[in-house]
Formats: structure tokens, C-alpha cells, sequence
């Protein structure tokens, strides 16, 4: 068994790194009660919350929090026609935040995600250690067996290249989850109980050409660097397909992380999941994603980018046109999905003017 | 620790490379753990104390010298099997599935509740359930107890692939390089990562063999003591053969379709040697590390190499091409390559 973490009594982060570079992006459609826990390592950040569902529901959101929040009226406001990229009924539209916001980082959180505790018991700022996964070089072109060169205690072992020792900016850092992990719904319904209790004490760069399955509960990223790749596909209301939300972008974004020699770490932070969502239902959403997964593997695995393709929106378009190529013939859904990819990038161009994002592609 | 099977002891060597010769605080800790396991201690060639200090209780059996002359002739034997790479003779004569092998230097580590780690059972655990390098698990190895395939994970590759190596890590002393010790003399890793994982197909590692274990029916042959830089020592800091053999190995794995894992077990490496004496050779390795890589990377076997000892001539082919004209410690690695596997198969040709 594990607990969350009690937080009461800890005072605000008095010197909350990149307080000014970095929002926090919140999906929700029920409340966000889940932030008194984490006030004292995240109410010193701005916060972009995303209202999935009713727009006339009120969200409270709690005191002494500096926050914008954005309904459905809002996002067909601000979008036009262009708001049809953006999922409804599902946390995907979380990736409206990423769009929106005009700050370097992001970090994204599920509201039903605690601070969890260490294995000495104490509570984990989750957000400051994505901070420094994302301050330091990830090393994805050979694996380092101590894991994290760069962390206090470790460093490259013996027969590690030194030409590869300064490593590559990183720009995706994906933490994990304690008490619920992210099973996938047969999973849930084979081991219902099952709960993860294991602190894996490490931050590991996923090597280059490795693909993996990115969760969006608990996630930071360089905005500047792989912002507009972050695109959370179209799930949800009228959409056959959900909870692949995250996935889909995961695999877009290793692709062009590779291409552009930008890393992508995993590990370390773990947050407290708490809740489990109901396996069923899950079932339901899940599975097309589940036989459609064995095609668009091999899709991502094998998909090459021009070596015209500079920027992340250049890879991204590139990506498109290769969905609707190769993956509409799997089912119509993908020929809709290339071209909510395409929109998504002209909507993240109109709403970031490339005057703002010089730095956009290769750090 | 406890694992969700019993291991069948019949089934694993522990070989174990003898550079010092009183092996007795070394066996004695590892007791509890080698007890109802065969050994095969091989001595260094070098070595110029006459018996090795062994105590008793255990099953062992022990070559020297005189052993591997019979085997290759006089002048070979120290070219193949001198230093760290005595143990490599261990793994040809070896009738076993697994073998597990661990520095003289090393004792049994402690897990954070303070439990001795049973570093032989973990690596035949890893050994004996598959290995998954197609895809990244982020909750590492999906098939440990409390764990499992993530979200994402698709289900055709759920069954994973035979694993072909362990390779185990350090507390204490961590196999870092000499120049990376001597700038940080103090450090020590105190960090136990509670995780095993499949290193993914296509990705380069260091293997360091100080506690390392494999499938010796699956992939034996690839396992080559080659590389050799001049003036390799009897300390780590001053030898490469191991990290050349991981790169092989890991290559030929990919090509065959296997595994290889790495994080549990820790054991302890004690204090020996000293980083800044060894930084003072000339340390040739560093240039042949650099070499390899591109090497590696634009590597790629013949679909036609299916065994591992195809592969292995493959891959010494490429080497004499394509790096031999760099150094000639490449040209004799894949001579010695080459000479391994014809070595492998009339040693194990009854079987």
C-alpha cells in the first residue's frame, strides 16, 4: 500500500525555479479541488485550465492561485472554424492550454493526480523535479547503465563516448505514477487491484529511434522546442476513439525529437494517482486503439522525416501527409486526424506569430 | 528478496575470473548465495602464486595455464586469456545454460531494507523471463512482480523476446572510467535503483563485465574476449574488453532478435586501485571507444548471418575492413574473433 503525501504545513516554494517561464495546464471537467495538496510547490505558477464539457459549469478553482481559464465558447471563440481540432469530452483538449500559453515550459497534470511521497517519506515536488530534467542534457544517443549522467551521485560509466558527454537538449520530460499506474483497460480488468508501489529512483534519457507510450498525467515540456508536436489528436464526442490522446502525441513527438537531436527523458517525478477510472468504460474507448495500435507502431517506427524538415512545424506537417497516406486506408478516422493535424498547426501559427518563436526547432 | 520461482541450480556456471589469489573473503561472503551452484574458477595466466587459496564447501571446479595450453597453445593463451579475460575461458569450457559472473572484488550488496541481495538468482530471474526491446515500458520490466505493460503498449509485442544477457550494476565503487574517478575521488554510488529493464533494439551501451550474466546455449560465442589496449592492467580503470565485447554482443543480440537487460542486481565493488595512477597511462581506450561507435551505429549484418557464430565472423569481417586500418587493435580483435568461434566449436562440438 501506498499514500499520497501530506502536505499540510509545508510552506510555499519560496524560490520556485522558472516561476516565470512556465505554466501549468489543467484539464477539467469536475473541479479542482486536487490543488490544495500541491499549493506549496505549485501556486507560485501561472496556471491555463482547460474546461472539457459543460461551459456553464463553474469551476472553482482554489484561492490564492493566478490562473486563465478557457471553456468550450471559449476555445470556438478564439479558434473559428479551427476549434474543430480541439476534442471535446475528453482531457485531449488540454492541448488547447499548450497552444494558448506564451511561456517557455509547460507542465500538465491530470486532477486527479497528489503529491506523492519518497521512500523517506517525504513529499515530492513533482513540478521542480521535471524542472530539472528539462535544465539538463538528456543522452539518447547511448545508453547510460547509472541512468542520468548529470544527477548529483552518478555520472557516465566506463566506455561511455566521451564525444557523447555533453549530450542533446532535452525537451520532453514524462514522469510516472504511484498507487494507480496507467494500465490500459483489459489490464484493469485482469488485475483490478493491482497497485504500483515501486519508486524507481532513476531519470533515463529513452534512446533515439526507441518509441514509447507517453501518459499525459504528469508531463513537462519545452514549449519552444516541441510545443506545436504536442498535439492531442481527436478523441471523444463523436470521435471513435479515446484515451489514445496522449499516445498519439507521444509517438509524434519522438519521431521529430529524433530527427531534430532533441531528447526525451522518463522516470522521475512520480505524482499520486488516485483515482481509478472505470475499466469498462475505458474498454469502450480503447478499443479500436487497441488493434489500431499494431499498425500505427510500425507506421511511427518506420516513418522518415526530409532532411528539409527543420522546424517542428515542418515535421509535423510532413507527419500529416505520411498519416494520410499510409494509416487512412486502417480506417477513415486517420484521414480526419491528418487533417486536424494540419489545422492544429495553423491555429498554433496564427496564435504564436513566428516573430515570437525564433528559437522554434533545433536548440 | 524473493523471486516468484524457484531457479534450477543445475542449469547455471558461475564463473569467476581469479586475479588475486586468496579467493577466500570472496567465496565466503558470497556463500550463501554460491551454495548448490557449480563454480568455475579460472585463473590468470599471469598470475604468479602458484595454488589459489580456496576454501571449502563448495563445488568447484578450477583451470589454470596449463588448462588452457592444452586447449590453445602456449603463446594464445596469453593473448586470449590473460587479466580480466581468464574468465572468458570459464564460459568456452562451461556445460551449462546460464553463466554468471562476477568480479573477484565484489561482495553482496544490500537492498534498502538492509537484506543481502542474491545477485545469482536475479540474474537468471532476468534471464529466464523475456526480454522486450521493441518498445519502451516506462514501468521497466513489465513481467516483475506488481508491474506490467503500460497503457500504449501494443499487445503483439507483449510476449517479448528470449533474453540473451544481464547485465547487473555497482554500489560503492561504480565502473566508471579512470579519468571520471580521478576528478571525483570521493564519490561513491550509494544509489539502488529498484528496476530492471531491456535495453532497446538499436541502442548502444557500455556492458561492463564486473557482474554480468547470459544465456550461454543462446548466445556463448558472441561473448568475445578481443579488444585488447596496450598496457591493459588488472584493474578495470586499465582494460576495455569487456565494453568491445558488450558492443559485439549487443549488435549480434539485436541482429538475432534477443534481448538485453540491464539494472538488478547490485552487489558491492570494494576499493581497489587507484583512478589517478591508472589515469597516468597512456589510455588508448578512450581513442578505440570513439572509433567504435560510428562503427556500430552504420553497422549491419548480412540477413544471411543466422547463428551467432555467423554473426560473429560477420562482424570480425567488418572490423578488419572498416576499422582496421585505424588501429591495429582492431585488426587483432577480429582475428581473435575469428579464432574464438573456430575455438568455441571444436571445444563444444560433442555437445
Amino acid at each position: 500500500m501506498v499514500d499520497p503525501a501530506n502536505t499540510v504545513g509545508i510552506p510555499v516554494n519560496p524560490t520556485p525555479l522558472l516561476k516565470d517561464e512556465l505554466d501549468i495546464v489543467i484539464p477539467t471537467i469536475r473541479n479542482l479541488d486536487f490543488l490544495e495538496m500541491w499549493r506549496p510547490f505549485l501556486q507560485p505558477y501561472h496556471l491555463i485550465i482547460v474546461q472539457d464539457g459543460d461551459p456553464t459549469k463553474k469551476i472553482h478553482v482554489p484561492e490564492g492561485y493566478d490562473y486563465e481559464l478557457y471553456n468550450r465558447n471559449d476555445i470556438n471563440r478564439i479558434l473559428g472554424p479551427k476549434a474543430s481540432c480541439i476534442s471535446f469530452k475528453d482531457s485531449a483538449c488540454r492541448c488547447f492550454g499548450y497552444m494558448v500559453s506564451k511561456k517557455k515550459y509547460i507542465f500538465t497534470i491530470d486532477d486527479d493526480c497528489f503529491v506523492a511521497k519518497d521512500p523517506a517519506g517525504k513529499a515530492v515536488n513533482a513540478l521542480e523535479q521535471h524542472i530539472k530534467n528539462l535544465l539538463c542534457p538528456s543522452t539518447p544517443l547511448f545508453f547510460n547503465t547509472l541512468y542520468d549522467p548529470y544527477r548529483e551521485g552518478a555520472d557516465f560509466v566506463r566506455g561511455y563516448p566521451f564525444s557523447l558527454r555533453e549530450g542533446v537538449t532535452t525537451a520532453v520530460s514524462h514522469g510516472l505514477w504511484l498507487n494507480i499506474p496507467d494500465y490500459d483497460a483489459p489490464t484493469q480488468l485482469v488485475k483490478p487491484k493491482e497497485r504500483n508501489t515501486r519508486y524507481v529512483d532513476a531519470v533515463m534519457t529513452i534512446p533515439k529511434g526507441t518509441l514509447f507510450p507517453m501518459c499525459g498525467m504528469n508531463l513537462a515540456f519545452d514549449r519552444d522546442l516541441i510545443g506545436p508536436a504536442m498535439y492531442f489528436g481527436l478523441m471523444g464526442d463523436g470521435q471513435p476513439i479515446g484515451r489514445y490522446d496522449d499516445m498519439w502525441a507521444g509517438w509524434c513527438i519522438k519521431v521529430i525529437c529524433d530527427h531534430l537531436g532533441l531528447g526525451v527523458k522518463t522516470g522521475l517525478p512520480y505524482i499520486y494517482h488516485s483515482k481509478a477510472s472505470n475499466p469498462f468504460v475505458n474498454l469502450k474507448k480503447e478499443y479500436k486503439g487497441i488493434f489500431w495500435q499494431e499498425e500505427i507502431i510500425p507506421f511511427f517506427q518506420n516513418a522518415k522525416l526530409s532532411k528539409e524538415a527543420t522546424t517542428v512545424q515542418q515535421c509535423y506537417i510532413e507527419l500529416s501527409k505520411m498519416v494520410k497516406e499510409k494509416l487512412s486506408s486502417l480506417d477513415p478516422y486517420f484521414d480526419k486526424l491528418a487533417d486536424a493535424m494540419v489545422t492544429w498547426i495553423e491555429a498554433w501559427d496564427e496564435l504564436n506569430p513566428p516573430a515570437a518563436a525564433a528559437a522554434n526547432g533545433k536548440a | 528478496m524473493s523471486l516468484d520461482h524457484e531457479i534450477n541450480k543445475n542449469e547455471v556456471d558461475i564463473v569467476i575470473g581469479a586475479l588475486n589469489a586468496d579467493l577466500t573473503p570472496f567465496l565466503d561472503t558470497w556463500r550463501p548465495f554460491f551454495t548448490g551452484f557449480h563454480l568455475i574458477i579460472v585463473k590468470d595466466p599471469e598470475l604468479k602464486e602458484e595454488e589459489l587459496n580456496i576454501p571449502q564447501g563448495f563445488d568447484v571446479d578450477v583451470y589454470s595455464k596449463t588448462d588452457m595450453e592444452k586447449v590453445v597453445g602456449s603463446s594464445d593463451t596469453t593473448a586470449m586469456f590473460s587479466g580480466y579475460s581468464c574468465r572468458y575461458f570459464g564460459y568456452l569450457v562451461s556445460k551449462k545454460k546460464y553463466i554468471v559472473s562476477i568480479d573477484d572484488d565484489c561482495v553482496p550488496a544490500k537492498d534498502p531494507k538492509g537484506f543481502l541481495v542474491d545477485a545469482v538468482s536475479q540474474h537468471v530471474d532476468n534471464l529466464e523471463r523475456p526480454a522486450t526491446p521493441l518498445f519502451f515500458n516506462t514501468l521497466y520490466d513489465p513481467y516483475r512482480e506488481g508491474a506490467d505493460f503500460v497503457r500504449g503498449y501494443p499487445f503483439s509485442l507483449r510476449s517479448g523476446v528470449p533474453c540473451a544477457a544481464s547485465c547487473g550494476l555497482w554500489l560503492n565503487l561504480a565502473d566508471l572510467d579512470a579519468p571520471t574517478q580521478a576528478l571525483k575521488t570521493e564519490q561513491r554510488n550509494t544509489s539502488y535503483v529498484d528496476a530492471v529493464m531491456t535495453v532497446p533494439l538499436k541502442a548502444m551501451l557500455p556492458i561492463s563485465g564486473i557482474n554480468i550474466a547470459f544465456n550461454r546455449e543462446l548466445v556463448g560465442p558472441a561473448l568475445v574476449p578481443a579488444l585488447r589496449i596496450a598496457g591493459e592492467g588488472r584493474v578495470r580503470w586499465e582494460t576495455l574488453e569487456d565494453v568491445w565485447c558488450g558492443m559485439c554482443l549487443k549488435h549480434i543480440v539485436d541482429h538475432l532478435g534477443y534481448g538485453v537487460k540491464t539494472g538488478l542486481p547490485y552487489v558491492w565493488r570494494n576499493e581497489r586501485g587507484d583512478a589517478v595512477e591508472s589515469l597516468k597511462k597512456k589510455w588508448e581506450g578512450m581513442k578505440l571507444m570513439e572509433k567504435s561507435v560510428p562503427f556500430f551505429e552504420s553497422l549491419k549484418l548480412p540477413e544471411s548471418a543466422v547463428t551467432v557464430e555467423d554473426c560473429v565472423v560477420e562482424l570480425a569481417k567488418a572490423v578488419r575492413e572498416q576499422l582496421g586500418s585505424d588501429d591495429h587493435a582492431f585488426t587483432q580483435a577480429a582475428d581473435a574473433m575469428v579464432k574464438w568461434v573456430q575455438l568455441w566449436s571444436s571445444v563444444n562440438s560433442s555437445g
